[in-house]
């Protein structure tokens, strides 16, 4: 069959996902420069498309716990913000992992800290990947690098964040939300029906049946025994995330004599970094995290395994590259190049970066 | 000749005067002898008994000292992040709009943290209802001001009482509530008699017979006491919320119909 192709934003492209993922509600709060999700799934009218539900809420926090509420009812819920909205969110995120609820939150990341700017970023990468709010949690996060990503991570996502019971965090940035580019289109998903939800997830709060007990969705628990049990049984899933479900993407690695690892719109400069590079005969090559949790190290060690060096490259002072170092675990040496404030490198001063810290050094 | 009566000559269906709903689990109530909680748990899970409507009932308890609510009702619930109550309901609501949601909240989680949630929800006339226990004080926090703690009174945070210069006056978010056209019925009660046990009974049956009709929030106040709080006995407390809590929060309804009553 043909697929439908479009020209789309990221946000746009992001928030036809969710509809076409059959997303039962989406509860946000405007911001910069995420604002489209919920412009676009607004005018699309995805209630007499599919039944869906958007609310504009008060606030983030009454969004991520509108999530939440829903989640508890095994319901497909998202939310999108960016950097300081997600700050907010940072008490419900943390009890949505620990009541073990899936959802698919996206941050458009914008730089920080505090208000900072409304430009690109990749500054949260410690928030996502390491916790982010209370407690001894991770996230599944994945980082899009296209507008195809946006779109097909909100199915990817579902997927996971139901397969384990966690909730997941799309790390994009201002760039990739909004940039146009083509994006194929799938086959509406239709949302799942309430019966089929009672029998799919019996943990669900869809109302106590007299055949089985009331459902609590809850992260509290006052017994210490029982509750140590319950984080260690947490633990126990991110470490089988952390074996079963790394994505990453290498590019011109095979000959390669120094890495760039990036991710999102970093790694898209990273390509024609690549290019600059070879030109001058320096034969470098992209590893791309998709999962920043899991990171995916051993693969990253491996790839490495001969390499003379390595540049983190992000919109940060520096946060992937401590993740990296941890993979390499000083088999190579790595360094890491990064602009803030919403400036986005130009290939060429990611190219010359390179250079300076391994060939003219 | 002599007949003795035996234990079981009395134990009979026949005998049965009263009995615990099978809505109420078996597990003790962590409340304080005295306290409302308890009363006011079992009159919600005596309607949805008496409505049928357990397997269609979503319950949203808040933090606090009923953060364990879900021990007691027997019923599908989750537990809210302190005062988001109201988020997690309007969600669920939508969702499921053929559910009863309840949310079920103390005046620190109400009326001071989950201000925003509370008067936001009631302002988009979500179909829910929310049970709002007001005993002017945080108890499970050991006792400190809330956002209606009386003028004057002593919490562990106001030892010398509360001073409105200081901090602010107690605030009546259920009157605030009603003047929203959000809300469809909002009424004020109190459980520390049989009479009063009666009549909130008959106003938590009519927010959740109001739900149905989709014509906005019904919001149900229950005046209560706290005497571990309070530092008094059950009978002194219950005695100092009629002469102290009352005259500041009346009993009766407040709006009924979507309109205000008229005092």
């Amino acid at each position: 069959m043909k697929k439908e192709l479009r020209l789309m934003k990221g946000n746009e492209a992001f928030a036809e996902g969710a509809i076409r993922a059959g997303v039962d509600g989406y509860f946000g709060y405007p911001i910069t420069p995420q604002s489209e999700v919920m412009e676009y799934l607004t005018a699309e009218k995805p209630h007499e498309r599919t039944g869906m539900v958007v609310l504009q809420a008060e606030s983030e926090v009454a969004s991520i716990n509108m999530l939440y509420g829903g989640a508890g009812c095994g319901k497909k819920v998202m939310t999108s913000s960016s950097s300081p909205g997600i700050s907010l969110m940072q008490e419900g995120i943390s009890y949505m992992a620990g009541a073990e609820l899936p959802c698919i939150v996206l941050n458009v990341v914008r730089g920080g800290p505090g208000l900072g700017t409304i430009q690109p970023a990749q500054s949260d990468y410690f928030q996502a990947t390491k916790g982010g709010g209370h407690g001894d949690y991770r996230l599944i996060t994945l980082a899009p690098s296209s507008v195809q990503e946006m779109y097909d991570f909100v199915k990817l996502g579902y997927d996971l964040a139901f397969k384990y019971r966690t909730p997941v965090m799309v790390l994009s940035d201002g760039a990739i939300g909004q940039m146009m580019e083509k994006v194929e289109i799938d086959e509406q998903i239709p949302r799942t029906q309430d019966e089929e939800i009672r029998s799919k997830y019996p943990w669900a709060t869809m109302g106590k049946t007299p055949d089985r007990e009331r459902n609590i969705i809850t992260s509290l628990d006052l017994d210490p025994a029982r509750h140590e049990r319950h984080n260690l049984k947490l633990q126990a899933k991110y470490r089988e995330i952390e074996k079963a479900e790394i994505r990453f993407e290498t590019i011109q690695c095979e000959d390669a004599d120094f890495l760039f690892v990036a991710y999102g719109t970093s790694s898209r400069i990273c390509q024609k970094s690549i290019q600059l590079c070879r030109e001058k005969g320096i034969k470098v090559g992209l590893f791309r995290p998709i999962t920043l949790f899991p990171f995916p190290k051993n693969d990253l060690k491996q790839v490495a395994r001969g390499c003379k060096g390595i540049l983190s490259v992000e919109m940060s002072a520096g946060q992937m590259i401590e993740d990296i170092r941890l993979a390499i675990e000083g088999s190579v040496r790595s360094e890491h190049y990064g602009r803030m404030g919403g400036i986005i490198p130009s290939p060429i001063e990611v190219a010359e970066a390179l250079e300076q810290k391994f060939i003219k050094s | 000749m002599e007949e003795t009566i035996t234990k079981s000559d009395i134990i009979k269906p026949e005998n049965l005067v009263y009995k615990k709903t099978d809505l109420m689990t078996d597990n003790v109530l962590s409340y304080c002898p005295g306290c409302g909680h308890g009363t006011t748990h079992r009159i919600i899970m005596e309607t949805i008994e008496e409505m049928g409507v357990q397997k269609d009932t979503i319950g949203i308890a808040p933090v606090g000292c009923s953060v364990l609510a879900y021990e007691f009702m027997n019923i599908d619930m989750q537990q809210a992040a302190h005062g988001r109550a109201p988020a997690l309901a309007t969600a669920i609501k939508r969702l499921l709009p053929y559910k009863t949601v309840f949310t079920y909240q103390g005046d620190g989680d109400l009326a001071a943290i989950g201000t925003a949630e509370t008067i936001h929800a009631a302002n988009r006339g979500e179909n829910i209802t929310i049970i709002f226990i007001n005993n002017g004080i945080y108890g499970m926090t050991g006792g400190q001001m809330a956002p209606t703690t009386l003028e004057g009174m002593k919490s562990s945070t106001t030892p010398y009482g509360r001073d409105w210069e200081m901090m602010g006056h107690p605030l009546k978010i259920t009157e605030l509530l009603a003047q929203l056209p959000g809300t469809y019925f909002v009424s004020r009660q109190a459980v520390h008699t049989p009479a009063n046990v009666r009549k909130t009974k008959k106003a938590i049956r009519n927010a959740f017979e109001l739900q149905k009709l989709n014509r906005g929030m019904t919001f149900v106040e229950v005046v209560s006491n706290c005497n571990s709080g309070w530092k008094m006995t059950p009978v002194q407390a219950n005695q100092w919320m009629v002469e102290n809590m009352f005259p500041f929060y009346p009993l009766g309804d407040i709006k009924v119909d979507g309109e205000l009553v008229k005092k």
